[in-house]
């Protein structure tokens, strides 16, 4: 246990370890998906695996927003932005993330007007500081951060200003637990549910992972005991035979959501017919564009967009890592061609795609531990 | 992008009344009340931040974990990064020399 000397509670999760290793079924094999990129990350960083009996493996979700956005995305909005002579705004974690044609840190060296912003509210305020200049924001993330999106397009429109407008590359969960579900080669047993995107969207809409999947859920928060209370509380409903949903993380999740949040995206948004997803291809009713009410501020119906398609690298297996049938290093390009230096599939690009988080606390220790045991020998 | 950044509400700003100054470990920004609008954070009242917007209210002990959470993750000082980096300093300056219509103002955003 790597960390333990630092985790909150020591005996508390010695407590939930134990509970848990009572609870698992030693002739049983756990798979659980922990859907959110931010639990990935912390799964990893806290070495939970070390801790967990090997007979549950935890299989990393979909919930990356940056790993699983299609390369093609990328390359349309920077397009739009070049064509044009308009500002282009994107969180920083877009920066280095390559679509076929660069990365928009490599567009920004070629001249593109390339723009770091923490927050859709600050490309907002640029454009209010630059009236002659167009602003395109290249918006991205789950149920998280669209409310903030939607609330900006809101005051642009109420504010009229006009030289604005959002990419909009928002995804929905729920879909994409939906489409792993469906995929054939798939056998999971429950999900530990993400814990942000349920502030927002509260715990009802997994209702039906319950209820027609028969698999139960637990929205989870992020500290090791959180995870850990989490998966004690999936095994005791596989034990009794159950399946509904939990909310392990009450402190910062209401049942029922938030419901201004869902509000403004409501205005905003509508769900688009189909979306591809990198790794999981196309799913359909699985991300937001904008309502045609807010037409002026969406740079799709503003500018002429290529619609470019870039298929990933044939050797790499995203798909497979992201429905867990394959573990990341298990992929033939982990750790020779792809490595978070040199993504070159998506979940590699961010620091919480399960490839860069797996990369960067199991892969390297290893390595490490390989040069040194050369060394002595 | 994803990190839920912890800040307690220090002052609410005159004239802006969806915006709020928010301190994170001795950083003041201005973070949008917006979403918050069901059940308004008072002066003192501790928030989590999404991308500039304050998503929920939580407890001061809940902050204090969830800020020691992300040092634990190695994104403590991207958080701080973040904090930094929201720039809504001068909103109703540009807004005045840009002449939008004030009239608007006391209109809720959505009903």
């Amino acid at each position: 246990m790597r960390y333990v000397d630092e985790f909150r509670d020591p005996e508390l999760i010695t407590k939930a370890a134990e509970e848990i290793r009572r609870l698992a079924e030693p002739e049983r094999h756990y798979r659980i998906m922990e859907v959110c990129g931010g639990h990935t990350h912390a799964i990893y960083r806290f070495g939970l695996k070390d801790i967990l009996p090997d007979n549950i493996e935890l299989i990393h979700g979909p919930g990356c927003p940056v790993c699983v956005l299609p390369m093609g995305r990328i390359d349309d909005g920077l397009d739009i932005a070049r064509k044009n002579d308009v500002i282009f705004a994107a969180f920083g974690d877009m920066m280095r993330v390559p679509g076929a044609h660069g990365s928009p840190f490599e567009h920004k060296a070629r001249g593109t007007d390339v723009r770091i912003v923490y927050s859709p509210a600050d490309a907002l305020q640029i454009a209010r500081r630059n009236p002659d200049r167009h602003v395109i924001f290249f918006a991205i993330g789950f149920e998280t951060t669209a409310p903030s999106t939607a609330l900006t397009l809101m005051r642009a429109k109420r504010e009229d200003i006009h030289n604005f407008s959002v990419f909009c590359n928002h995804v929905t969960i729920v879909p994409a637990i939906r489409a792993i579900l469906d995929s054939p080669d798939m056998r999971l047993d429950g999900f530990i549910g993400p814990g942000h995107v349920s502030t927002v969207i509260g715990c009802r809409p997994y209702e039906w992972i319950a209820r027609a999947e028969g698999k139960p859920v637990v929205t989870s928060g992020f500290e090791p005991l959180d995870l850990l209370q989490s998966i004690v509380m999936l095994l005791r409903q596989l034990r009794a035979g159950e399946a509904k949903v939990e909310n392990q993380y009450k402190r910062v999740v209401p049942w029922e959501g938030n419901r201004a949040a869902l509000k403004a995206m409501a205005e905003v948004f509508e769900l688009r017919p189909h979306f591809e997803w990198r790794g999981l291809g196309f799913i359909s009713q699985s991300a937001l564009r904008i309502r045609k009410e807010y037409a002026e501020w969406d740079s799709e119906q503003r500018f002429d967009v290529l619609e470019t398609r870039v298929a990933d690298p044939k050797a790499a297996q995203c798909g497979e890592v992201l429905k867990g049938v394959l573990k990341p290093a298990q992929c033939k390009l982990f750790g020779k061609e792809c490595t978070p230096e040199h993504p070159i599939g998506a979940l590699m690009v961010s620091s919480e795609g399960s490839c860069a988080a797996y990369y960067n606390y199991e892969y390297r220790k290893t390595a490490s531990l390989v040069t040194e045991i050369s060394s002595v020998a | 992008m994803c990190l839920a950044i912890p800040g307690r509400i220090v002052s609410l700003v005159p004239d802006e009344p969806h915006l709020g100054v928010v301190e994170v470990t001795g950083v003041r920004r201005r973070v949008d009340l917006g979403l918050l609008i069901e059940d308004m954070p008072k002066i003192g009242d501790w928030v989590l931040i999404h991308v500039g917007f304050a998503m929920s209210k939580i407890s001061e002990q809940d902050a204090a974990e969830q800020m020691q959470l992300l040092t634990m993750l190695g994104e403590g000082e991207a958080a701080m990064d973040e904090v930094r980096g929201y720039g809504l300093e001068e909103t109703a300056e540009l807004r005045s020399v840009r002449g939008s219509p004030g009239t608007k103002k006391d209109r809720p955003l959505y009903q």
